[in-house]
């Protein structure tokens, strides 16, 4: 986990516990330190307790034990609206009986700022979300991706420190999608706030964020940068919810010096990274990221060079998706980039592949 | 360019549309025959049991046949009489024919009884007179007078030519508090003389006011349910529904045992010593018992609408308040609040209507301080078989009813507008 310095953290979680109904946690013992200005994602299945622990942070539930800590002061006790913190809703919580400009009024009216004070702080906030002439209308009027930046721009507007987002681009199409996520990142990056984002899209964390929060089972997996995150995952759960991934169980024979073999069911042995292994003769999951899988590898380029029959061939335009089975494994992939030299990949084939064992990292027992 | 395109594409010659017209009715005609076909039943059911005794009743409401029919002959020869002095004899002939024949085929009561509404003692004029009518032999005018002196009054005559025509607009007079005097002229009654205008008005303040206790009442009930868990909301919603399968009866009657003035609430008070055993609070058999029965008997009717109007609000609106920084009283009135006005509109109506045209709850517990304009229609039907005065005060409540309700949706139908907009 992180080593930052608790003194600087600007959000600290220590020691959270949440359960609804005294015999289930839903939240398992939350650590986590997020200095000012970062944007960090909290990313996990639906279930995993990320959505609790943000509104744990926004103050809309109570946590059973632990603190909270808020620039240093702990919030368990503060009720929510004098906590000072801007959040996106789901479904954008836009008031329908009020114009947009009275949705981005509302948290100054409710702070008593003078009028012309609030009318200026709403027309910049519009600009800034490139909303300038839509301040008449009423959110029905408006299509999701206005609705989004609105409830962005409503959230920002009396200049929080702190930013909860929670699954705010959920409804929106793919293309406004990405769109939306470029233009938060950007808003982040202009503005220095600190963000707090919850989502089960791994792409959409993996775009926006300094750090990633995998959450499972109601414990953070992994908590680390998006590359790190993917190159570097440190159990088999991150493993798998992160990017895609060949999974190959095995028992550990031998471990020296950060490497460890690992031999499959059907026999054949694995070198890999000891990354998380639990013991000799223990089960182990490998990992093994797709594009990192080479079809018919040159003398000495691989140290695991096993023979794959071809199984499936899907085309997707730059690079097609090959499902083999290798060892037993019939789920397979190997992506392969479209050239004009890969075309022995007939179904049906039989072709040697290879890895390295860089690349190939012995996890946990899923 | 893109859009241009498409614009001058997508226009279509006049010709063109109407054929586009006609092909899309064709379309659609034997969906609508469907439609007609399915909700047919009901639609002649509701005709024959709903719209037809409302065109009746409002045809009732000034139909005058009595006189012209049962004293033909009177009717016939007073059309051409000015008004001036007592009739001719050939008048007097023509009545004591109608008044023999009527009294042969007893019909004559009928006309009777449609006079009197006009004049007390037209009734009993005309059968007094009736009684003797068949022996008389002509000349017949002084004879007649002599019966009853009221035949040499020339009011009685004027009032007969004005009710010996088809229609009248006597009972809406009537319904008004206002007479016709012989001479025609329209009036108010004297002031002790009105009922029905001070009625209505009861009528309406009452339900005014049952209306504002259901929606205290049931807004914080609505609010609970809406914010519980489903399981839990549905059982409550069980405890809002139970008055609903209960006879109207049962729940007015243990009302009376409630607040009589030897009942249970009265008894606890008493007991209490707050209440001095000789001075019990009379808290039923006036208007005080009918609100208060009223209001618990429509209460599920303010908190369905309200309920299921508060279900939609999103529980994120609030949370999306309180996070930008309102207070939960403030969240409340300037967010929750204005989301709910359909329902407490919707709500504040249905109960609205239902308490104006209220009759069983006010007859059992009103006493006379709590009765209402329905009590009166049902006396009027019922007791002095005045179908006529009960069909014109039946047609006033349903203008009013059309028009409170016109009113609603113009407010109404304006804010849901502006809020979709």
């Amino acid at each position: 986990m992180e080593n930052s310095a608790s003194s600087e953290a600007f959000v600290r979680f220590e020691g959270v516990q949440k359960s609804y109904d005294g015999k289930l946690l839903v939240v398992k013992d939350l650590n986590i330190d997020i200095p000012r200005g970062e944007f960090l994602t909290m990313l996990g299945p639906s279930g995993s307790g990320k959505t609790t622990s943000l509104m744990m942070l926004a103050g809309f539930e109570t946590a059973t034990k632990g603190n909270i800590y808020l620039n240093g002061q702990t919030i368990n006790n503060v009720a929510p609206h004098k906590r000072g913190i801007g959040m996106v809703f789901q479904n954008y919580a836009l008031f329908p009986h009020m114009t947009v400009a009275e949705n981005l009024a509302f948290p100054l009216q409710v702070r008593n700022m003078g009028k012309s004070d609030i009318e200026e702080r709403v027309k910049r906030a519009l600009d800034m979300v490139e909303l300038g002439t839509f301040g008449d209308r009423r959110p029905a009027q408006l299509s999701g991706g206005q609705q989004q930046r609105v409830a962005v721009a409503r959230a920002l507007v009396f200049e929080p420190e702190l930013i909860l987002m929670d699954e705010p681009l959920g409804a929106l199409d793919k293309n406004l999608r990405e769109q939306m996520q470029y233009e938060i990142k950007h808003i982040h990056e202009q503005l220095g706030v600190t963000v707090v984002y919850v989502t089960h899209d791994q792409s959409e964390a993996l775009t926006m964020s300094n750090r990633i929060a995998v959450f499972n089972d109601g414990v953070i997996q992994q908590l680390a940068p998006p590359t790190e995150l993917y190159e570097k995952p440190t159990n088999s759960f991150v493993a798998q919810f992160i990017g895609e991934n060949n999974k190959l169980s095995g028992t550990l024979k031998s471990t020296q010096g950060g490497l460890c073999t690992v031999r499959l069911p059907t026999g054949e042995e694995v070198t890999a990274l000891d990354i998380n292994t639990v013991g000799l003769n223990k089960e182990s999951t490998l990992s093994l990221r797709p594009e990192r899988v080479f079809l018919e590898p040159v003398e000495g380029q691989c140290d695991n060079v096993f023979n794959g029959k071809v199984e499936e061939v899907i085309y997707l335009g730059d690079h097609k998706r090959v499902r083999m089975n290798v060892c037993g494994h019939n789920d397979f992939i190997v992506k392969v980039p479209n050239s004009t030299d890969n075309k022995g990949l007939e179904v049906g084939g039989i072709t040697p592949i290879g890895w390295s064992s860089n690349d190939c990292r012995a996890l946990d027992p899923a | 360019m893109m859009t241009n395109t498409v614009e001058a594409e997508g226009q279509l010659t006049p010709e063109e549309q109407k054929r586009l017209t006609a092909d899309m009715h064709r379309s659609l005609r034997r969906k609508k025959f469907r439609a007609l076909f399915l909700v047919a039943p009901l639609l002649i059911f509701i005709m024959v049991t709903f719209v037809a005794p409302i065109i009746s009743m409002l045809y009732r409401s000034v139909d005058n046949p009595q006189v012209l029919e049962y004293m033909p002959n009177t009717s016939a020869a007073l059309a051409d009489w000015d008004g001036q002095e007592i009739p001719d004899e050939a008048t007097f002939a023509a009545l004591v024919k109608d008044l023999a024949e009527g009294r042969k085929n007893h019909t004559i009561g009928k006309a009777a009884t449609r006079l009197n509404y006009e004049r007390s003692k037209m009734r009993s004029l005309i059968t007094g007179t009736a009684r003797k009518a068949g022996r008389l032999k002509p000349p017949y005018k002084d004879k007649v007078i002599k019966i009853k002196a009221g035949w040499a009054d020339i009011d009685t005559w004027k009032i007969i030519k004005r009710e010996s025509k088809s229609l009248t607009a006597s009972y809406y007079i009537a319904a008004f508090d206002m007479e016709t005097t012989p001479d025609g002229e329209i009036k108010m009654l004297p002031e002790k003389e009105r009922v029905y205008f001070k009625m209505l008005w009861r009528t309406v303040w009452m339900s005014v006011l049952i209306t504002l206790l259901t929606l205290l009442l049931g807004y914080p009930v609505s609010y609970l349910l809406a914010s519980l868990p489903m399981r839990t909301a549905n059982t409550l919603m069980i405890l809002v529904l139970l008055p609903f399968w209960t006879s109207l009866l049962v729940r007015t009657s243990s009302w009376i045992a409630l607040l009589q003035g030897q009942g249970v609430i009265n008894d606890i008070l008493v007991w209490f010593g707050l209440v001095n055993d000789d001075n019990r609070l009379s808290m039923i058999y006036n208007a005080t018992g009918t609100v208060i029965t009223m209001t618990h008997i429509l209460l599920p009717f303010m908190i369905l609408p309200l309920y299921s109007v508060m279900k939609t609000i999103p529980p994120s609106y609030m949370r999306a308040a309180r996070s930008l920084g309102a207070t939960p009283f403030t969240a409340f009135f300037r967010v929750y609040l204005p989301q709910s006005v359909p329902g407490i509109s919707a709500g504040a109506i249905l109960v609205f209507i239902l308490a104006i045209g209220y009759y069983i709850t006010p007859a059992l517990v009103g006493g006379q301080t709590g009765q209402f304009i329905g009590n009166m229609i049902a006396y009027h039907m019922q007791g002095s078989l005045n179908w006529g005065l009960a069909a014109a005060l039946g047609v006033i409540l349903l203008v009013l009813v059309m028009g409170i309700y016109a009113l609603y949706s113009r407010i109404v139908g304006n804010n849901n507008q502006m809020t979709l907009r």
